[in-house]
């Protein structure tokens, strides 16, 4: 098991290593350095820039240095000083910025995912057992719609419905404008969840353990939820690892159109403004905090199984 | 002098399947008798019926199949009898049965135990299932069980997974959790097909020694003639879902009286005995159930078929002695006479 | 290898075509005559493949179903409501013209129905002119006012007084076309790396694994929003819808690559593939000539799965105003205009591009589940 966390762990390094590098990529996309594009806006905007400052600046960037001595430096900063620079939109230190708003992002993602357990287990569970019941077939319906229906669609629909007929407005940090993001968010992944535990279950229901179980006298609902959905429970432990990426990807979008304090908008509004340090550590923070999130249910998966925890596969 | 009561009397059993693409008669009017302390042997190529007839007594025939008609009875000494056709698979009553006075013992050992729990969990599950005993006594009949199904250090044993464990080691783990509750009758449906040759041969003797310590009744069902001669009483020879043939051990390989039973015998490869020549085998392949030719199921493979009489009407049934049939138009005078009229 | 026997009764019950051939009795049925069979079973998929038909249809014909073209507007009519058709058994086709107020404090238009006015519209009208396909210069339009200059709104109008159901139509063809390019050019990385990964396994499949782990752990639409923020602002729509295929592409090959590899790795082992390479058949000869053929009802399977999460992507992008931009007209563009709740509040109708990249979404879902059921029809 310990040698199982350590292998993770170790292949996690090329992941976080390549992802690094992409989002430092991002931050130098846009055409020229975003100093001289900083300053020349300053200056139209008719303040001084402190030529000592942008000196300084130009120093820590260590701008005009090649790619990867600008790479060496940003990463060091991360990694020894958790300095993620400056955005020059805000005047305050990224970390700062960024600490403000992920406890939101964290919190609606962890809320989401469990929104979405708390609802497809059930509704997976019925549907594999009473296949091709009307329950069955209301459930593959809504799955589809799921699949169908953009998050920012969903959200749109609800904030319009709670303001026509309810009259409530639905904008920054009110309960009612969680539950609507927890909801929107989560019902995404519903849906892959819901299709996957099915036909994971079906699957199993099939296996040859459980006619054996079944032929020394099990209960038909103990076989059930003994049997078959002790091992679908391990992919479902790994939806984590692809539900995940999508949650926070949607969580960036949702949250713009709820107006919540997440990172997702500071990422859209850095990106609009070309504030390619905040944006490009928003990328690189949210990414990582995924690939380790990923990583957990790996393990967590791993310890339930014990062909993996005992190291047989 | 009439024979007791058989323990298990299956008569004229059909389970079909009813697919989208028609309905595959995979047991077609089985009847077989199992007595009491005997070792009953099913014999017949693959997809002749004879995993469903044993699934079917047990009602786990898996969806789109389902007995259609015939009667399963079920004689434990000392109750009223029960026709176990006629009990639905997710009864109580049916449940009790199972694995608390027939058990069945299965094909794939590794894949018949969960990977997700210890053998101990699963052995004291089934034991706790059928028999009033608290966990600690369950788990010293589990110890015990491991020890006669004659598995070495079975207290450890207990906590181990089936994937640590050797496929024969599993089969013996499936027939401790067989035996859980002293079973009337075990079911064994190609229990070591998936084996190697030597832990065949293991498996054999343990179910053979079991039986003889127990005194239970055994339905053995197996392609390989090897086995049936090595442990059967009684053999019943099956082809696309009928009975053929039903005899005592000694009388089916030594007096065959069915062609199809016949060529199976001579398909036996033996040692030294005409060496060099080529091995008899059975032309042709087994008809797919959906597509059973009329007639005699058998004819179109048939050295002896006659022209006329057995690809028309069915076989008749000719019964030589209790436990001893045979569904041929060759044993029957009447037919034969016909058959040879047919032919002038 | 591509035949498989049936039975008798089965194969006449559903048609016994010129491409079934009797054999021994049997009939024996080509591979993909097996699977139309068994996808035909499917009805839900049936109704998706109609209606992806009729929207691909849409996307071909869309100069002349559309009533204007994308850039004609009105600035009268901003927001102007929907209007129903009327028809008149003497007269033909009409709709009902708007009367509109000005409200004196916000200076926003208020639309009223005016019964009086009466806009004839008719069918196969002469209007604006386009070239068809790009190469047939025509002027006529499926459905339009008679007089040019009347206001027709059947869906509405949005902001700037663009008729919506035009601009709906004309959105379909970027919207339909963004996921097949981008699946494209992802289908052909995916079965070259995938194929790659899968046939030699080893350490080049434990290299590639690694990257598509790589790509599926990094949640794409971040990574998205970066690189299309990033795109220069001087860059044409055509360079641009370019751009974006290729960002939609990059991060969508995982898929096919895990399902090209899964596919390779279980055929490896198949006895005609071991054959195929005993007769003296080349690496490549054996797996573009061999093993590639066999899983292709697979691979349209999984194509077709995967155009509707690029429609969502660019959609989503699009929305955020990261994707493609006016004057390019796409669902995405459109629901642009959706932004927050007042203005859906004033003009609901703003939401049907939703509707369709629903619609669009659901039938090419449906496709693919009924592809997939149908890709192995040896399998009960």
């Amino acid at each position: 098991m310990l040698t199982y966390i350590g292998r993770r762990c170790l292949y996690m390094v090329p992941t976080l290593f390549a992802i690094s590098v992409v989002a430092f990529a991002i931050i130098q996309l846009p055409p020229g350095d975003f100093l001289t594009s900083w300053v020349t806006r300053m200056e139209s905007e008719g303040e001084k820039v402190d030529p000592a400052m942008l000196e300084g600046l130009r120093e820590r960037y260590a701008l005009g240095d090649p790619f990867y001595v600008q790479y060496g430096k940003w990463i060091s900063g991360i990694l020894f000083h958790g300095d993620f620079g400056e955005s020059f939109e805000f005047g305050r230190s990224v970390t700062s910025l960024v600490l403000d708003r992920l406890p939101w992002s964290i919190g609606l993602t962890v809320f989401a995912l469990i929104f979405t357990w708390v609802v497809a287990f059930p509704i997976g569970l019925y549907s594999a057992v009473r296949q091709y019941s009307i329950g069955d077939y209301l459930a593959t319906t809504i799955g589809f719609l799921g699949l169908a229906i953009p998050n920012f669609m969903l959200a749109l629909a609800m904030m319009y419905i709670a303001y026509r007929v309810f009259g409530l407005s639905t904008s920054g940090i009110s309960p009612l404008t969680i539950g609507i993001a927890i909801v929107v968010l989560g019902t995404a992944g519903t849906a892959g969840t819901i299709r996957i535990l099915r036909a994971n279950l079906l699957d199993e229901l099939k296996k040859p353990y459980v006619v054996a179980a079944r032929a020394r006298g099990v209960s038909e609902r103990a076989l059930v939820v003994k049997y078959p959905v002790r091992m679908a429970l391990n992919p479902f432990v790994s939806t984590i690892g692809w539900v995940l990426p999508g949650l926070v990807g949607g969580e960036v979008i949702v949250a713009q159109v709820l107006n919540l304090p997440t990172t997702g908008p500071l990422l859209f509004s850095a990106l609009r403004t070309q504030d390619m340090y905040l944006a490009g550590s928003i990328i690189l923070i949210i990414s990582v905090l995924t690939v380790i999130g990923t990583l957990l249910s790996d393990i967590l998966l791993a310890w339930l199984d014990p062909r993996v925890r005992l190291g047989y596969r | 002098m009439p024979r007791e009561d058989p323990l298990l009397e299956i008569s004229d059993l059909r389970t079909h399947f009813f697919t989208r693409e028609g309905t595959v008669r995979a047991v077609d009017g089985v009847s077989l008798t199992v007595p009491r302390g005997k070792t009953v042997c099913v014999v017949g190529e693959s997809g002749c019926g004879k995993s469903v007839t044993a699934r079917s007594v047990l009602g786990l025939v898996d969806e789109p199949g389902r007995i259609v008609s015939g009667e399963i009875w079920w004689r434990r000494r000392g109750q009223e009898p029960v026709n176990l056709a006629q009990l639905g698979p997710r009864s109580e009553e049916m449940r009790r049965v199972r694995g608390g006075e027939i058990s069945m013992v299965f094909q794939e050992p590794m894949a018949s135990l969960s990977p997700m729990y210890t053998i101990g969990d699963q052995l004291v599950e089934a034991i706790r299932m059928h028999l009033p005993l608290t966990q600690e006594q369950a788990r010293e009949r589990a110890t015990d069980l491991l020890r006669r199904a004659g598995i070495p250090r079975a207290e450890e044993r207990l906590d181990a997974y089936s994937f640590q464990l050797s496929g024969g080691m599993c089969q013996r783990v499936m027939i401790a959790i067989a035996l859980a509750a002293d079973p009337a009758l075990l079911i064994a449906d190609e229990p070591t097909t998936a084996l190697d040759v030597t832990t065949q041969a293991r498996i054999i003797d343990l179910l053979r020694d079991l039986q003889a310590e127990t005194g239970m009744s055994v339905l053995f069902i197996t392609h390989d003639l090897g086995v049936v001669a090595e442990i059967a009483d009684e053999v019943v020879v099956m082809y696309l879902g009928t009975v053929v043939e039903r005899g005592g051990v000694d009388e089916i390989f030594h007096d065959p009286k069915h062609p199809y039973t016949n060529a199976l015998l001579g398909s036996i490869p033996r040692m030294g005995a005409g060496a060099g020549r080529r091995l008899a085998t059975i032309r042709g392949n087994v008809p797919h159930p959906s597509d059973r030719p009329a007639g005699c199921p058998f004819h179109p493979r048939c050295d002896a078929a006659i022209g006329g009489v057995c690809d028309v009407s069915d076989p008749p049934h000719i019964v030589f002695g209790e436990a001893r049939s045979v569904r041929c138009v060759l044993h029957d005078d009447v037919h034969r006479s016909s058959a040879a009229e047919v032919r002038a | 290898m591509t035949t498989v026997l049936l039975d008798a009764d089965t194969t006449s019950s559903v048609e016994a075509g010129a491409e079934t051939g009797t054999k021994n009795g049997r009939r024996t049925a080509k591979q993909w005559r097996l699977v139309w069979w068994k996808f035909r079973q499917h009805k839900l998929a049936m109704v998706g493949l109609v209606l992806m038909f009729g929207i691909y249809l849409v996307a071909l014909f869309a100069e002349f179903l559309a009533p204007f073209g994308t850039s004609t507007f009105n600035s009268e009519y901003t927001y102007a409501p929907p209007q129903r058709i009327h028809v008149d058994w003497g007269e033909g086709l009409y709709v009902h013209g708007y009367t509109s107020t000005i409200d004196e404090e916000t200076f926003e238009p208020t639309f009223e129905v005016d019964e009086s006015q009466r806009i004839e519209i008719g069918l196969f009208v002469k209007g604006e002119e386009y070239e068809l396909f790009g190469l047939i210069p025509w002027d006529r339009h499926l459905i339009g006012p008679e007089d040019p200059g009347q206001p027709m709104y059947l869906l509405g109008a949005d902001r700037n007084g663009h008729d919506l159901l035009s601009r709906l139509i004309h959105g379909t063809r970027i919207s339909m076309t963004i996921g097949l390019v981008g699946v494209a050019m992802a289908l052909v990385l995916g079965i070259i790396l995938g194929g790659v990964s899968g046939y030699f396994g080893g350490r080049t499949d434990t290299v590639i694994q690694r990257i598509v782990e790589f790509f599926m752990s990094i949640p794409g639409i971040p990574l998205w929003m970066g690189l299309s923020a990033a795109l220069p602002h001087e860059w044409g729509p055509m360079q641009r819808y370019f751009a974006i295929t290729v960002i939609l592409a990059v991060i969508g090959w995982t898929d096919m690559a895990r399902v090209v590899r899964g596919r390779f790795l279980s055929l490896r082992n198949e006895e005609f593939v071991t054959s195929a390479r005993l007769d003296g058949s080349g690496r490549p000869r054996v797996i573009y000539r061999h093993m590639l053929p066999s899983f292709t009802s697979h691979l349209i399977a999984s194509v077709t799965l995967s155009i509707p999460a690029m429609i969502l992507a660019e959609t989503s992008l699009s929305f955020l105003g990261l994707g493609l931009q006016d004057p390019v007209v796409s669902w995405g563009v459109l629901l642009q205009d959706a932004q927050n709740v007042r203005v859906l509040s004033t003009a609901p109708w703003l939401m049907l591009p939703g509707v369709a990249v629903i619609v669009a979404v659901l039938a090419l879902n449906f496709v693919g589940d009924g592809l997939r059921d149908a890709a192995d029809p040896y399998k009960r």
